[in-house]
């Protein structure tokens, strides 16, 4: 059962996890409480990017347990996890993923539709979001139209439109430069700091990290516990 | 550098002579700057003063340097303390941060519990610059950005380090 306190909002409880024969997670756990923006760092191939599928309900551990608020992730059928990501969860990726064949004012707003929203009503609440992230005049662009830059923040807004009750982020900054990185992170930290969205953050970039609230590093498939943490609980 | 420890942690190695300590501190962690002879038994006075080493009786022998030290429980405490608190982040600490993780691992300690201890403080600091450059002016964006970045090169360091104990434990262990 869950185990974080009052504040938690998503918590995964001592998850195991392996592909094929290859283990990836090995009794991973860790909380995140209600507005907190949280860092997951680790080395390549730490399980960290598992943690946060299973964590979002894309992946289903072996064993543990994911709860987000009082639901039991981990032991729904695809249809619920499905509908659970479409209407409480944002993502943002790498590489953006945006849709090609879409505008970029289209990619923002297809939460939105694929939530029933009427296009018209789903078109201008995306509109809005390319004024707040410096992305004037770009709406009618295509993903190969912008820069990496541009169209990370693109992947941003459509993460964050339906005003998720948690943001995954899968390294967001992690084909950007310095300097378009620290663009995205602050968007992407007052954004979901403005709305109360929860941020659960995959990266092996400190300054990245920085923007966060906490940070924990995942080792061998399993959350590393500091001296000082231990202390304090 | 913090001789008295460094110090202090070859002899919970073990017993050794001056020369001993002289030429194992050179060989580790003195590249490019040696350990005068005088600074070795003036910081090995001040440790038995202080009841952190005790000194044998000078053995038979040509030359001055008859004595083997021994550390005491004091001294091994105060190794232990130093090793498991974690440095002021600041630029060009790399060298504190290269003895604690040679020392514990020559001591059989645990060197990765440091380095993630050391992590948490560094990404403490670079969390409040973050700060500093978001309610900060320009100035203050750049004077962050320098703490910054010295603050990732040495975060980069202890990930490689991290990643590579198992072999420099080989290489520093007898």
């Amino acid at each position: 059962m869950a185990t974080g306190g009052a504040g938690c909002l998503i918590e995964a409880v001592n998850l195991v996890k392996s592909f094929g024969s290859t283990p990836a997670l090995r009794g991973a756990s860790v909380a995140v409480n209600r507005g907190e923006v949280l860092a997951v760092m680790g080395p390549s191939g730490s399980g960290k990017s598992t943690l946060l599928h299973c964590l979002a309900g894309i992946l289903r551990p072996d064993t543990g347990e994911v709860w987000f608020g009082d639901r039991r992730v981990d032991t729904m059928g695809e249809a619920e996890r499905s509908a659970l990501r479409r209407d409480c969860f944002g993502f943002v990726f790498q590489f953006g993923q945006l849709v090609p064949e879409l505008t970029a004012q289209e990619n923002v707003a297809l939460p939105l539709l694929l939530g029933g929203v009427r296009r018209a009503e789903a078109l201008s609440r995306a509109r809005q979001w390319f004024g707040r992230l410096g992305l004037e005049g770009l709406e009618r662009q295509r993903s190969g139209e912008m820069s990496g830059g541009q169209a990370q923040r693109v992947a941003l807004a459509r993460g964050l439109i339906a005003e998720p009750e948690v943001l995954f982020a899968d390294e967001p900054t992690g084909s950007l430069d310095s300097l378009a990185s620290e663009q995205v992170m602050n968007l992407l930290t007052s954004a979901a700091r403005d709305q109360g969205t929860s941020v659960i953050l995959v990266t092996h970039e400190a300054p990245v990290a920085a923007y966060a609230d906490r940070d924990v590093v995942v080792r061998d498939g399993k959350v590393a516990s500091l001296a000082a943490e231990r202390a304090a609980t | 550098m913090s001789v008295p420890h460094t110090l202090l942690g070859l002899l919970e190695r073990e017993p050794s002579h001056g020369y001993e300590l002289k030429r194992d501190y050179d060989a580790f962690f003195g590249r490019g700057r040696q350990l005068p002879f005088g600074q070795v038994y003036a910081t090995l006075g001040r440790l038995a003063r202080d009841g952190k080493v005790v000194a044998g009786e000078a053995e038979p022998g040509a030359g001055p340097d008859r004595k083997r030290y021994v550390i005491t429980e004091t001294g091994v405490t105060e190794v232990e303390t130093w090793l498991t608190e974690p440095a002021e982040p600041e630029p060009h600490l790399q060298t504190v941060l290269f003895s604690k993780v040679v020392l514990a691992l020559m001591l059989d300690r645990p060197a990765s519990s440091y380095l993630d201890e050391q992590r948490a403080v560094h990404l403490r600091r670079m969390r409040e610059l973050t700060d500093l450059k978001r309610g900060g002016d320009l100035v203050d964006v750049f004077l962050a950005d320098y703490g910054l970045f010295h603050l990732d090169a040495d975060l980069r360091w202890m990930d490689m380090t991290a990643a590579r104990l198992d072999a420099l434990a080989a290489a520093v262990r007898r």
